[in-house]
């Protein structure tokens, strides 16, 4: 009787909760897309998972260390993307690279998340977003081993097909009643942005690549994050950006790259502006990326793909634990 | 009672939602790559029953709601409470009214352990187990060999409740009853 639930309680605490297949899967996986951007003469690359200063997007938490990297230099933040230092060996004439990391998200706890996850990011130099769009789908198949269907659909028509509103025009308060009726949302008023992001994540991302890819494009403006913006054939301005579902969960983001030191200078202090007013901490500007795009970063398009996600599907795993050798439970 | 934010939400804990305790069924983390996080909550409300849908902005939080539940034996009715005893030694008493006792009255045997939700320190709920035994004290004289149609018929239990059981059914017999569905189970050893 004695021993055997501490032997269970053993077992338990050391064993990966990933399945042995699921870590072979993984490193064929890597060795999938390793090959598929040599033979498109990708470079692979290696950036810090800790920097001086992270993404600036309120709702983003980086972790920050509790002590400086070295005297006299900055606490330091674990990323949550690869993209700056990326961007900086473009301005420095890398041409077309990728590259597979950890990187790193606090409190995202959830079958679909994990604070420490690997990403698969790459930047194409020259490319369109369109161009990107087909690669991005070419990787996806080329690891599932299947060719998938892919549906396009813009953010405004998501919106306009799911509840019939235009989510450009649509009032805050039809906003809110929405949110209300569809989503049992009763809480504090949120943004614009924010019940847009409320009803897309609960009325819309379920239904997005139902049986293959889905991708979600021409977000509002105030969305674009790090992409470029165009005035559609509404006259609404919208970001070169779009995302990448699968069975609707969100596999990757990609941006037309924004170019712009100074346009990229105003996002981050509207960012740290919002970032104060909702008592968040500010984030340090990083100068190095903004000299780096000052200098100049060639025209090109970007892509961060979530690859534990991407198992997932490759597996059929209904969490991400399924996939992950070490998940924070067991790390 | 401490305050719980979207980050402590987990199964099984109370909190207060619209003035009712309630209990969280499941929480979902709802977090776009870009964007405002949410929590998707299914929540009981434990007065009711009743299954609620609430999502929650990230950080939001509620106050938690003093609700335990306890094993306690059932005593006896004065026909306004009926009265349960801890059976942690403590004999401590408590007297739950009709609307606290409502899903459990056609089960409640003297002596019988229910398990018994308080909140704030008063009965919200009393619950019998998912499987009680019982005695037949009222029904039709029981067939023989006429089992294999599968006929049924009322009878009624010490408790007062009626069910519907085998026509082979007899006075005096002890049945075992699944209390979730009023169902008859089999006969009890």
């Amino acid at each position: 009787m004695g021993s055997a639930p501490i032997e269970e309680g053993v077992m338990k605490i050391w064993r990966p909760s990933a399945s042995l297949d699921a870590i072979k899967a993984r490193a064929e996986c890597y060795a999938q897309i390793r090959a598929f951007f040599m033979s498109r003469q990708v470079m692979e690359v290696d950036t810090p998972v800790l920097g001086s200063s992270t993404a600036t997007d309120p709702h983003l938490v980086s972790l920050k260390l509790s002590a400086e990297l070295a005297p006299g230099l900055p606490r330091g933040y674990l990323q949550t993307s690869p993209e700056f230092p990326m961007k900086r060996l473009l301005a420095a004439g890398s041409g077309d690279i990728f590259q597979i990391c950890k990187t790193f998200r606090e409190g995202e706890v959830s079958s679909r998340h994990n604070p420490e996850f690997t990403m698969l990011e790459w930047y194409r130099v020259g490319m369109t977003l369109e161009g990107l769009m087909t690669e991005v789908v070419a990787l996806v198949c080329e690891v599932l081993g299947e060719v998938l269907a892919c549906e396009k659909i813009s953010y405004r028509d998501a919106f306009e097909r799911a509840m019939g509103i235009d989510p450009f025009t649509v009032t805050k308060a039809e906003l809110a009643d929405l949110s209300r009726k569809l989503c049992h949302y009763d809480g504090p008023e949120l943004s614009r942005d924010d019940y847009l992001a409320l009803l897309l994540a609960d009325q819309i991302e379920p239904n997005l690549g139902r049986g293959g890819i889905g991708v979600l494009h021409s977000y509002p403006a105030s969305q674009a994050s790090l992409a470029q913006t165009e005035v559609d054939e509404y006259g609404q301005r919208v970001a070169q950006r779009f995302e990448l579902y699968l069975n609707g969960l969100e596999i990757a983001n990609a941006y037309h790259e924004l170019q712009d030191a100074n346009e990229q200078r105003l996002r981050f202090e509207e960012d740290n502006a919002q970032r104060i007013a909702l008592g968040l901490p500010e984030i340090p500007i990083d100068e190095r990326l903004l000299s780096a795009l000052q200098h100049g970063m060639p025209d090109c398009s970007g892509v961060a793909l979530g690859l534990d996600r991407l198992l997932m599907v490759k597996l059929g795993a209904s969490t991400i634990d399924e996939v992950l050798a070490f998940p924070v439970s067991l790390s | 009672m401490a305050n719980y934010s979207t980050n402590d939400f987990r199964s099984g804990l109370k909190v207060m939602l619209d003035g009712d305790p309630c209990s969280i069924i499941d929480n979902e983390l709802v977090k776009p790559g870009k964007g405002q996080a949410f929590s998707r909550c299914k929540l009981r409300n434990l007065k009711t029953g009743r299954v609620w849908d609430r999502t929650f902005k990230s950080g939001e939080s509620l106050e938690g709601a003093d609700v335990m539940e306890y094993e306690m034996e059932y005593l006896y009715t004065d026909g306004e409470f009926w009265h349960f005893m801890m059976t942690d030694g403590s004999f401590e008493q408590h007297a739950a009214d009709e609307n606290a006792v409502a899903d459990a009255l056609k089960w409640l045997k003297e002596q019988d352990v229910y398990t018994v939700t308080l909140y704030n320190g008063a009965p919200l709920s009393v619950a019998a187990a998912n499987f009680v035994d019982l005695e037949v004290v009222e029904t039709d004289p029981g067939l023989k060999g006429d089992t294999a149609q599968g006929g049924t018929k009322p009878a009624t239990l010490t408790t007062g409740a009626v069910v519907s059981v085998p026509l082979f059914v007899n006075i005096g017999e002890v049945l075992r009853i699944d209390t979730r569905t009023g169902d008859y189970v089999s006969r009890a050893k």
